[in-house]
């Protein structure tokens, strides 16, 4: 099945073609049947590839495709590169598997919109666009992926074109997204100028023989890519499209900015993690920047009303996990938090696509509440994932975010550890926060509650299931085997000599704790977490309005998330707008074709002077000719 | 004195320079066309007279040539005075310019 | 045996001619019989753009010797000749001008409506002219062109323009000859100073090239060449003229403008400056560098600024075409040919939104973007299009932009890192920029016009009515042509390969070659030069003789750029 993997990209990408030339003569029917079967049958394609991948010897897990010759200029040479391997495999079994659930979702969630065709066009350039992305074999292919999956983004956040916040998000996301595609251009042709290829394997092969550990160009190539994993992956600083992402319809909101195309920042760093470990510098930055985000998002969304904004403020900080997990050196942890946190984090986000349609397009939830009996399917599909990403055992959330800590403790020590804690803790209480107050309690809206369809509720219990027991093929206190790091250890075998040799060091002077203690205490932290949001909002609701009284300004800075957008549109946007401006009126108009036309002022106010001489009367002209007659015969004569 | 070149030279310079001041000076068109014409003879004169002197009749021909222009010229010239005349009821070159910037 | 038949066939006389002999047909004919005026330019376009493919097919991509040359006498008593002929630089830009052409004489079909038959000699003339500069391998033959050209689209501009058509015409017109007198000095000197050299007249290029020219000389030469280049392509600060030309010029005029006017300056750099002044040229690369990339820079930030769409895609193209001149300065493979990749590129994109921007205009009478907003709703073909053409702009990954964007910024990034990274900042201010233009006008709620469109509106339901067969028909090959050199740029990028290497070698030989010292090049340069002007040039056999011993026998002086002005 390797051979036809490209049939992984191809199905999709034929969905966009029938949808665009065919989907508005056949109808829904046809568009539905046609965007979920293709992704279908991709998903079918990489699970092949998977069993394939999977029958090999571990050593030999590795399967390139050059499908043909895309650039070849001088010494520049791109191949349209497919490479299989445990990671890209593993990604697209993720991407695929979770895009068809959404799919399926989307024809209910969908189902009453004028733009239905073009939704489900865009849906599936997405998924061919995410899957290049993951299957690339050389670094342009995977910029083509990443800066489709951005256009795609761009067309679904603003999918409902006539609200103004929709198409202004979908611009700023893209721009936003821009600029750190910017670092990872230069990012990609600093790498070209070094390797002299843009080949996965020839690069990574030779950094780890040309270079030595800490060599300012590999840091400098590592902090470049990086920058664009930030804006794909909406880390600090240039996180703040994300929330605003959120203007776009739910199932996207799911699959792009919560599932796949977010954590193409985590895949990035994973697949060149052999040039991050050969930075120290540049993997402390990852680490720092991925807990900052981490901490610093889950704080924003304790205080969110908006129930897609609170789950985007915690997407943003799962990923901040994600890149700490990263930094550490523990790239199979992180793209293990990857993949659970696809599962949660798109049920999650299905849910509450299911609750804003029940209730019509409300997302307030100080408006909810007591939605339990009402949506059955969706409160307990809820309840699962918040248990999975507040990280209880035996939940899928638990083992990757448990080992994300663990390993940070083993390599950070235990300052890096506490405050991946304090974001656990905030994690677990956010989470439940919205879950009793979306479902428990007294209803606080008005109107009838719509009933899910089926088309929405099979992709819930799908996920719900996934989220619940897709941890176990990291938990290695249960089987003795962790298969996620054991599937994609040829991928980061370079890895292991490099960060062991910090483990140790950083280890040595700490106090060495089980592994398992230290999983009971991160549950600990959860439950915490789970019972402080109990008591705010089950208990004692008037607690959290005291608290908002006690601490108005902290309150007001959260509620308005540190003031990030409005500083950034003081210091930069406008700043940018007023500059372009003054060029235009200034320079442009005023000195540069003032200069052009006051050129043109000189000649015409110097020939209005000069034709004074031409006075009509011929005699003036005789003379000056023979004046001008005598003037030469006395040059030639005197001369 | 035998008459030589230099002569016949001075008597077309004298008469050159005649047509020229006429050109210049004079207000009235139909004058200014003569001095045109006296300018032009003169310029015969001189072609003829190094004809002469040299033995070669191309400069006779060139007169003829000249010659020819001249009557084109004048017929030309007064049809412009006539038209001019008649639109402007004037022949004083001076009140004839309205070709001025 | 269709080689052969091929060879025998004149292919560039006829691809520059036929629309020259098109539009004297059209002249012929009664002003009142519109529709048969504008299917004999259409038809003649479209023959023209047919005898471009046997052009295509028939060209050999292994060398970089000039392909399909004719050369005949023409001018004897000054050594120029009728020669014309492509190679890898020109082939797509001879095949740019006759398609967009077609594309503009089908996007003229409705929105021009007086003195049609005027409107379509000039189109069929303004062809001639452009072909004519891509295939001239004279130089006399190159400037009659390049001047012949600007006569049509003085004309396009100022009759069938806007409200301040007579002031960008004139504008225009000025800017350029301005630069193209300087130009028509350099080339006489050139003239000369070869003669001195070789005792030979001639304007023929090929023969032209390698030149020796004293150092003081050739940066003035350089100089001349350069402002006529730099305002046609237009470098900042020469851009002045472009944003009033496109934005008075019918779309077809400007779709030309964009399309293929502002590409013969970028060209000319790549056809005589850089082979004629190769040391002069390599010695200007940082300034050049310099000003490209405040012309992406700049020209992106007032795009920013910008309300009227057609003068922020005007402004864009300053932008773009510092792309393309940072590229082609780059002087390595990757640079110059995604520089020429980019014309190409920039043709496409640009024409084709100048040809959307014209839709939008037959249907509102409006530019600003301000009367639009909510199109997607009422024009979702269009939208989809306009979509495409739009990210294309933008280089998205996979369209053409991308492609010759990437490989002018690896190209330029091999050079110089700051300038590459500088210059990428325009990819990003670009997206700014046109998304802002693309929201004001597709998103939103959907507003009508008023007044005089409101008889369209009712034929229609509204002003903004979806796009008809003949429309999508303009539109369709160009979005073929964006995704064909998005995903498969080799095919293009192939037929240049032989021919940029020819000319990089040029450069890089000329500036390893002995260089001669100032005092040779004073004694022998400077005088020959100033004797000829003054007497016609008709001294000097044994002139020639003596300068090309002396520059022979020349010295390896290191550097010869020494101000010469003061002896």
């Amino acid at each position: 099945m390797l051979e036809h993997a490209w049939l992984i990209l191809a199905l999709p990408l034929a969905g966009v073609a029938g949808n665009i030339f065919l989907g508005g003569r056949l109808g829904r029917r046809f568009v539905s049947a046609l965007s979920c079967g293709v992704v279908g049958l991709s998903f079918v394609v990489s699970v092949a590839c998977f069993l394939e991948l999977l029958a090999m010897q571990p050593a030999q897990r590795h399967f390139e495709r050059h499908i043909f010759t895309w650039f070849l200029s001088g010494s520049f040479k791109v191949e349209g590169t497919l490479l299989l391997d445990p990671l890209s495999v593993l990604m697209t079994l993720v991407v695929s598997g979770v895009a068809f659930l959404i799919h399926v979702y989307s024809t209910g969630y969908m189902a009453g919109d004028s733009g239905y065709r073009r939704y489900f066009t865009y849906l599936n350039l997405f998924t061919f666009s995410m899957l290049t992305l993951v299957l690339g074999g050389n670094f342009l292919v995977l910029y083509v992926g990443w800066e489709a999956v951005g256009l795609c983004s761009y067309l679904l956040i603003g999918f409902w074109f006539q609200k103004k916040p929709a198409a202004d998000a979908g611009r700023k996301a893209f721009i936003v997204n821009r600029i750190g595609d910017f670092g990872f251009a230069l990012g990609i042709l600093l790498i070209f100028r070094t390797f002299g290829t843009l080949e996965f394997g020839e690069v990574f092969s030779g950094a780890e023989r040309l270079f030595p550990s800490g060599s300012t160009l590999i840091t400098g190539i590592a902090l470049l890519l990086f920058a664009g994993a930030t804006g794909k992956s909406a880390q600090i600083p240039l996180y703040t499209w994300l929330p605003d992402a959120m203007e776009g319809p739910t199932p996207v909101s799911a699959l792009i900015h919560a599932a796949t195309m977010v954590t193409a920042g985590v895949y990035m760093v994973a697949r060149c993690s052999a040039l991050f470990v050969l930075s120290p510098l540049a993997l402390a930055v990852v680490a720092i920047v991925g807990l900052a985000t981490a901490v610093y998002a889950a704080s924003i969304g304790l205080v969110q009303n908006d129930l897609k904004r609170v789950l985007a403020y915690s997407t943003i900080s799962q990923l901040g996990y994600m890149f700490l997990a990263c930094g550490v050196g523990a790239f199979a942890v992180g793209i293990f938090h990857l993949m659970t946190h696809a599962f949660f984090k798109a049920l999650l986000f299905l849910v509450a696509g299911a609750v804003i349609h029940a209730l019509a397009g409300e997302q307030d939830i100080t408006k909810m509440g007591g939605l339990r009996s009402k949506l059955p399917v969706s409160y307990w599909s809820f309840l699962i994932a918040a248990l999975a990403i507040a990280g209880v055992f035996p939940f899928a959330g638990f083992f990757s975010k448990d080992e994300i800590l663990w390993e940070t403790l083993l390599r950070r020590g235990p300052l890096v550890w506490a405050l991946g804690a304090v974001g656990a803790l905030m994690t677990a209480f956010y989470m439940f926060r919205l879950l009793f107050l979306v479902f428990h309690g007294t209803a606080r809206h008005e109107g009838h509650v719509h009933a899910p369809p089926f088309s929405i509720k099979l992709p819930l219990v799908c996920l719900a299931v996934l989220s619940a027991v897709g941890g176990l093929v990291g938990a290695p206190l249960l089987f003795g085997r962790h298969f996620v790091k054991e599937f994609l250890s040829p991928v980061f075998r370079h890895v292991n000599g490099h960060v062991a040799a910090g483990t140790h060091e950083a280890g040595a002077g700490h106090f060495v704790v089980s592994e398992l203690s230290m999983a009971v205490v991160s549950v600990s932290i959860a439950v915490l977490g789970i019972v402080l949001a109990y008591r705010f909002y089950v208990i004692s609701p008037d607690v959290p309005q005291r608290l908002k009284e006690r601490f108005a300004r902290l309150y007001s800075i959260l509620f308005n998330k540190y003031y990030v957008d409005e500083i950034y549109d003081t210091l930069f946007v406008r700043p940018l707008v007023s500059f372009a401006t003054a060029l235009w009126r200034h320079v442009d108009a005023l000195i540069i074709d003032g200069a052009v036309n006051g050129s043109a002022f000189l000649v015409e106010t110097a020939s209005k002077v000069s034709r004074r001489l031409q006075t009509g009367g011929v005699q003036n002209y005789a003379l000056s000719i023979v004046v001008g007659a005598i003037a030469i015969l006395a040059f030639w004569l005197l001369r | 004195m035998p008459v030589g070149v230099s002569h016949y030279l001075a008597v077309s310079a004298v008469i050159f320079a005649v047509g020229v001041a006429g050109v210049l000076l004079r207000r009235n068109i139909l004058v200014v066309l003569m001095s045109i014409e006296l300018m032009l003879n003169a310029a015969n004169l001189a072609f003829v007279t190094f004809s002469r002197a040299s033995g070669a009749v191309g400069g006779q021909i060139v007169v003829l040539f000249v010659m020819t222009v001249a009557a084109a010229e004048v017929a030309v010239g007064l049809a412009i005075v006539l038209i001019a005349f008649r639109a402007r009821e004037t022949t004083d070159v001076d009140e004839m310019n309205v070709m001025k910037w | 045996m269709t080689g052969e038949v091929m060879s025998q066939v004149p292919l560039i006389t006829v691809v520059t001619f036929l629309p020259l002999l098109g539009a004297f047909l059209i002249a012929l004919t009664n002003p009142g019989r519109v529709r048969f005026i504008r299917t004999v330019a259409l038809v003649t376009a479209l023959v023209d753009f047919a005898v471009c493919v046997p052009l295509l097919a028939g060209f050999d991509v292994s060398t970089p010797s000039v392909q399909f040359v004719e050369k005949h006498a023409w001018i004897d008593a000054i050594g120029s000749s009728y020669h014309v002929g492509i190679d890898g630089i020109s082939l797509f830009l001879v095949i740019l001008t006759s398609f967009l052409t077609v594309l503009s004489i089908g996007a003229s079909w409705t929105s021009i409506t007086h003195r049609v038959k005027g409107f379509m000699v000039s189109m069929l003339i303004l062809e001639t002219g452009m072909i004519g500069v891509f295939v001239s391998l004279d130089l006399l033959l190159f400037y009659i062109f390049w001047e012949a050209m600007l006569i049509p689209m003085y004309l396009i501009i100022g009759v069938w323009g806007g409200p301040q058509r007579i002031y960008a015409a004139v504008k225009f017109i000025l800017y350029t000859l301005a630069g193209s007198l300087l130009m028509l000095v350099a080339i006489l000197a050139l003239f000369f100073i070869h003669h001195g050299n070789t005792g030979e007249y001639t304007f023929d290029l090929l023969k032209l090239y390698g030149t020796a020219i004293p150092g003081g000389v050739e940066l003035w030469l350089f100089l001349a060449f350069f402002l006529s280049f730099a305002i046609k392509v237009p470098m900042f600060p020469f851009h002045t003229w472009l944003p009033d030309a496109h934005v008075e010029a019918p779309t077809a005029g400007s779709v030309l403008l964009a399309g293929i006017l502002l590409k013969m300056g970028t060209y000319g750099f790549l056809r005589f400056c850089l082979p004629l002044f190769p040391r002069v040229s390599l010695q200007a690369v940082p300034a050049i560098a310099i000003l490209a990339i405040i012309g992406i820079i700049y020209g992106a930030l007032v795009a920013l600024a910008q309300r009227d769409v057609k003068k922020l895609v005007a402004y864009s193209s300053v932008s773009h075409l510092g792309f393309v001149m940072l590229g082609l300065f780059a002087l390595n493979t990757q640079g110059v040919e995604g520089g020429i990749l980019q014309m190409v590129n920039h043709g496409i994109s640009t024409g084709a939104l100048f040809l959307i921007v014209g839709m939008l205009y037959d249907r509102r009478h409006s530019r600003m973007m301000e009367d639009f907003g909510g199109l997607w709703k009422r024009m979702p073909v269009f939208a989809g299009f306009f979509l495409i053409v739009t990210l294309s702009s933008i280089a998205l990954p996979g369209l053409n932009g991308f492609a010759g964007e990437f490989l002018i910024l690896v190209g330029a990034f091999m050079k110089n890192a700051v300038f590459a990274a500088a210059a990428a900042v325009g990819i990003i201010l670009s997206a700014v920029y046109m998304l802002w233009m693309f929201q004001k006008v597709m998103f939103g709620e959907p507003r009508d016009g008023d007044g005089e469109e409101q008889s369209a509106a009712q034929k229609h339901g509204s002003v903004f009515f979806d796009i008809g067969a003949r429309e999508r028909w303009i539109l369709v090959p160009i979005v073929v042509l964006i995704f064909w050199i998005g995903v498969w740029p080799g095919f293009f990028l192939s037929r240049m390969h032989a021919s940029v290497d020819a000319l990089l070698e040029t450069v890089r030989n000329a500036n390893a070659a002995p260089v001669e010292s100032v005092e040779e090049a004073a004694s022998r340069g400077l005088p020959t030069l100033t004797r000829q002007l003054m007497h016609g040039g008709e001294e000097d056999s044994e002139g020639a003789s003596q300068g090309a011993s002396q520059e022979v026998a020349s010295a390896m002086e290191p550097d010869t750029q020494a101000d010469e002005g003061g002896e």
